[in-house]
């Protein structure tokens, strides 16, 4: 029997509330930690971001019944405390597959972190993680390269990369930053990177950049026989600009140019990142802003989501932290994402702010990229908590070297294949640092020097986005 | 002034890839990095080029991969038999994964005798 149209405001629950509701294979989840204003019930603020996230608004209309709801409509299924935290909970939301456009991120995240977040009846919301459906996984194109491919590429195996942002990050000549370019990679670094401030400014314009830096590359490649690359920066006002920095990039044979995904926005990465597909080109990817969106830990959206949703985007590489360096990063929950970005199917594991099990299917995996305020010293720690699977960059801690980039360049790589080969002897790299470490520094001064010029400093903040326990 | 004669100059070097900013591994060292390999579940495979040629991806393989090999002594022996016969050429292990599709593992056993 048709429905028949009843004008006026519902209680969102009535509709948007469903705790029997068994989730499908093909539902795209979401959990979002929910902080109601005083007086709103759980069930009905639950209910409220199913809705505004998807079919609802907040009055009936006629239209409505003009479709089937109850096919389109996201529905809260569950409801949970937060460990350690009375004020708020999460609830858990099911949106069918067909809200969203087939490989458009966009459009996931227009819906999921739209309007709802300035919905008056929540004081805050923050969105937790995202099970993306296998479904929806296969309509995008994901990593340009990934994993495999790129260390097949650069010639690479059974160590993490090295490399290093090139400082200091404004006002360098191009042919003054090519300079410093070409002693990063002549000493053993394998990439170099734009600082993520660098893109064509009045001291530096980028064909000026790039045709250095080429140079650098080139050379220091035929010096020392192995494959080096420079992430050249290609982000840009327009998409226009982009493209056209990408193509120069290709022409002069660089392996591999970078974006920033969440200034840049995923309309530009997700492009690029086809682009770069086609092109056979490399592509970094820089993460400026998404402290702006993941540290408050009861309003935003969690960095998870973000590395998920670029994953999904494409990127060979994404900045993950460092755990021990000068920025935010709580480790059981950095080597939660570090798994979202690099394995084929990572469980539901509440212990690393996991919340659902994804499935990626055959798409690529990303390269996990720690940077910012390590050196020498962090190195055993580095190896240890990111695996080979990942590039470690060294910007200060090279650059900040007595004798020079190349030398820094050199002490880092001694101390990367020292801690490499003493994990593969099976000896414990955190509890044996100091002795491996004093072990490889006496046959390298460069490393000896590197080890007594920063030995002093330390970052113990305390993280301000806790991983939630009671 | 007094300053400059602390600085040291860092001389390139002609390297090759993993392990090779270390001092060559001993014999024992190398049995290490072999066992490793093995209690990972990478098949053994060896190869060998000129060093005029060595940044190429392709260097000519030695026999073939050593599909199920778990012997340390047997991988040992291959490997000092392509020493023998190419003792002019760098000699490369290399531990593929048949997961990720690619090398686990990679670096030079032997450096060639007048490298």
């Amino acid at each position: 029997m048709a429905k028949k149209f009843d004008a006026g405001v519902k209680e969102y629950r009535d509709l948007y509330w469903a705790p029997d509701y068994v989730p499908l294979d093909t539902d795209l989840l979401a959990c979002f930690k929910v902080t109601q204003q005083e007086g709103v019930p759980r069930e009905e603020a639950a209910a409220a971001v199913a809705a505004e996230s998807s079919t609802g608004t907040w009055s009936t209309v006629w239209s409505e019944l003009l479709t089937d709801m109850e096919f389109y409509k996201g529905r809260a299924y569950r409801i949970e405390d937060v460990p350690g935290d009375k004020e708020s909970f999460y609830t858990f939301i099911a949106y069918p597959l067909d809200l969203f456009e087939e490989g458009s991120i966009v459009n996931v995240l227009t819906s999921l972190v739209g309007n709802v977040f300035g919905f008056k009846a929540l004081r805050y919301l923050r969105l937790e993680d995202i099970r993306f459906p296998i479904a929806f996984v296969k309509t995008c194109m994901g990593p340009p390269s990934g994993i495999q491919v790129e260390r097949d590429k650069l010639n690479k195996y059974g160590r993490p990369m090295l490399g290093a942002t090139i400082k200091p990050k404004l006002g360098l000549s191009a042919k003054n930053y090519g300079r410093a370019v070409y002693e990063c990679l002549r000493g053993g670094l394998d990439l170099t990177k734009d600082d993520e401030n660098v893109n064509s400014q009045p001291f530096m314009r980028w064909q000026n950049r790039f045709e250095f830096v080429a140079e650098a590359v080139r050379k220091a490649q035929m010096e020392t026989g192995e494959v080096k690359g420079h992430y050249l920066n290609v982000t840009a006002n327009t998409p226009e600009d982009m493209y056209e920095r990408a193509e120069f990039a290709k022409e002069l044979g660089q392996p591999i140019i970078m974006h920033d995904f969440l200034t840049g926005g995923f309309t530009a990465n997700t492009g690029l990142a086809k682009w770069c597909r086609k092109n056979g080109m490399l592509l970094h990817i820089h993460r400026a802003m998404h402290a702006v969106i993941d540290r408050n830990p009861k309003h935003g959206i969690h960095f998870r989501v973000l590395a998920k949703c670029l994953r999904l985007s494409g990127g060979d590489h994404l900045h993950t932290g460092t755990v021990v360096g000068k920025l935010e990063g709580d480790r059981a929950s950095t080597l939660g994402f570090v798994d979202l970005l690099r394995e084929s199917f990572i469980p539901e594991d509440r212990s690393r702010g996991i919340f659902f099990d994804q499935d990626w299917g055959s798409m690529p995996g990303v390269f996990a990229v720690a940077s910012g305020g390590i050196h020498v010293w962090h190195m055993p720690a580095l190896v240890s908590i990111f695996g080979d699977d990942s590039i470690l960059q060294f910007g200060g801690g090279t650059q900040g070297h007595p004798w020079g980039n190349a030398a820094g360049a050199a002490a880092n790589r001694v101390a990367l294949e020292a801690c490499v080969k003493a994990r593969n002897e099976g000896r414990e790299l955190e509890r044996e640092a100091r002795d491996i470490m004093e072990g490889a520094a006496s046959h390298s001064p460069e490393l000896a020097i590197a080890m007594e010029t920063w030995k002093e400093i330390k970052f113990e903040f305390d993280t301000v986005d806790k991983l939630d326990v009671a | 002034m007094n300053a400059d004669s602390q600085i040291g100059d860092y001389r390139t070097q002609q390297t090759l890839e993993t392990f090779s900013f270390l001092p060559a591994l001993t014999q024992e060292e190398v049995y290490e990095q072999i066992n490793y390999m093995l209690a990972q579940g990478l098949t053994p495979a060896i190869e060998h080029e000129v060093p005029a040629q060595a940044a190429d991806h392709y260097w000519p393989m030695w026999k073939l991969p050593f599909f199920g090999e778990t012997e340390l002594s047997n991988v040992v022996s291959e490997l000092e038999a392509c020493h023998r016969a190419y003792p002019d050429h760098h000699v490369r292990l290399i531990g593929y994964d048949s997961y990720t599709q690619s090398q686990g593992v990679c670096f030079v056993v032997y450096r060639a005798k007048a490298w």
